[in-house]
């Protein structure tokens, strides 16, 4: 039934094969786009900590450093 | 007169205040752009009338002008920070021009194929090499430009300052993108919506692409801050700040 009623709405008068492909477009780049963000923020803090904990062990002093695991 | 303005940007414009304000503000912007994108989709797709002449094809428009309008919109805050980061020799401002490349050039990748989605089936063709259409292209590859010339320098600030200044020169692609459809004689329509005068649309199909443009706008500092926040870590590994920052979980 609710495919029955969706179906024109679907068919987009036609131009379905242009209308939701646009769309589609337009959602994936965003997506994709706000994904980036998170992936490379985890990758930086993940860099910074094992910097300084190189840093540490050069100078012999120990910091507690939290397992990259711990923070999601 | 109060000076609190300055004051304030001149505050705002330190990485670890920034960080914070950035950390607070793009949640809400986030949600705004969901909210905004939920309602003006739903007058996109269902509530605004078929045109009488492209049938629903056009409804392509919600999306196409919108992030056309978003990829003149964030090149022009790309060229702005660009001048700040080049005279001012602001690190924040070479990281927001910088992280705005990305989003900006999403945005243009987006109007070039949604409008190659539209002109197929109304122009008869993907793509023509006509004035508008032209002129986006050759913005998406300054947007490229500067990100490629960003990331081929060893030094991140080196990188910023070469990108900034090729961002400020393509700035002047802006507004002839804008009046292309003006100067010459394109295939591209021209436009719908004016500021300063009457528009050409109905007011059923005028205000999905009004809070559409909105949700763009507000996905647009959402990403940015994000971006940014990541940026001004890498930059300023070294401090104390991103120090504290990172030992203590970073969940922030």
């Amino acid at each position: 039934m609710i495919a029955l009623a969706l179906q024109p709405f679907l068919a987009m008068g036609g131009y379905a094969a242009y209308v939701w492909p646009a769309y589609a477009i337009f959602f994936i780049v965003l997506v994709a786009d706000s994904v980036v963000p998170t992936v490379r923020r985890r990758r930086a803090l993940r860099e910074i900590r094992a910097q300084m904990a190189r840093h540490d062990a050069r100078r012999g002093t120990s910091t507690t450093i939290p397992s990259p695991a711990s923070t999601r | 007169m109060t000076n609190w303005v300055p004051r304030w940007l001149h505050r705002l414009s330190s990485p670890p205040t920034f960080y914070r304000f950035a950390g607070a503000l793009w949640p809400w912007a986030m949600v705004l752009a969901l909210v905004l994108g939920a309602i003006g989709l739903y007058g996109a797709l269902v509530l605004a009338p078929p045109d009488y002449q492209q049938g629903d094809a056009y409804r392509i428009i919600f999306i196409h002008v919108p992030s056309a309008w978003m990829s003149m919109f964030i090149y022009a805050v790309m060229g702005v920070a660009a001048f700040v980061a080049l005279v001012w020799r602001i690190k924040l401002a070479e990281v927001v021009a910088m992280e705005s490349a990305p989003i900006g050039a999403a945005f243009t990748a987006i109007t070039l194929a949604t409008g190659s989605l539209w002109g197929k089936p109304m122009w008869g063709t993907w793509w023509t090499w006509d004035a508008r259409l032209t002129s986006e292209l050759v913005l998406l590859f300054l947007y490229l430009g500067v990100i490629g010339l960003y990331h081929a320098f060893e030094d991140r600030r080196q990188g910023a300052r070469a990108a900034a200044f090729l961002a400020l020169i393509g700035i002047v692609n802006v507004p002839i993108v804008h009046f292309s459809v003006n100067w010459w004689n394109t295939l591209h329509q021209g436009s719908t919506i004016n500021v300063f005068g009457t528009s050409t649309i109905a007011s059923d199909m005028l205000w999905p692409l009004l809070v559409m443009t909105l949700a763009t706008k507000a996905y647009y500092i959402a990403s940015v801050c994000r971006r940014t926040r990541t940026g001004l870590l890498t930059l300023e590994r070294g401090k104390d700040w991103v120090r504290t920052l990172a030992k203590r979980g970073a969940t922030a």
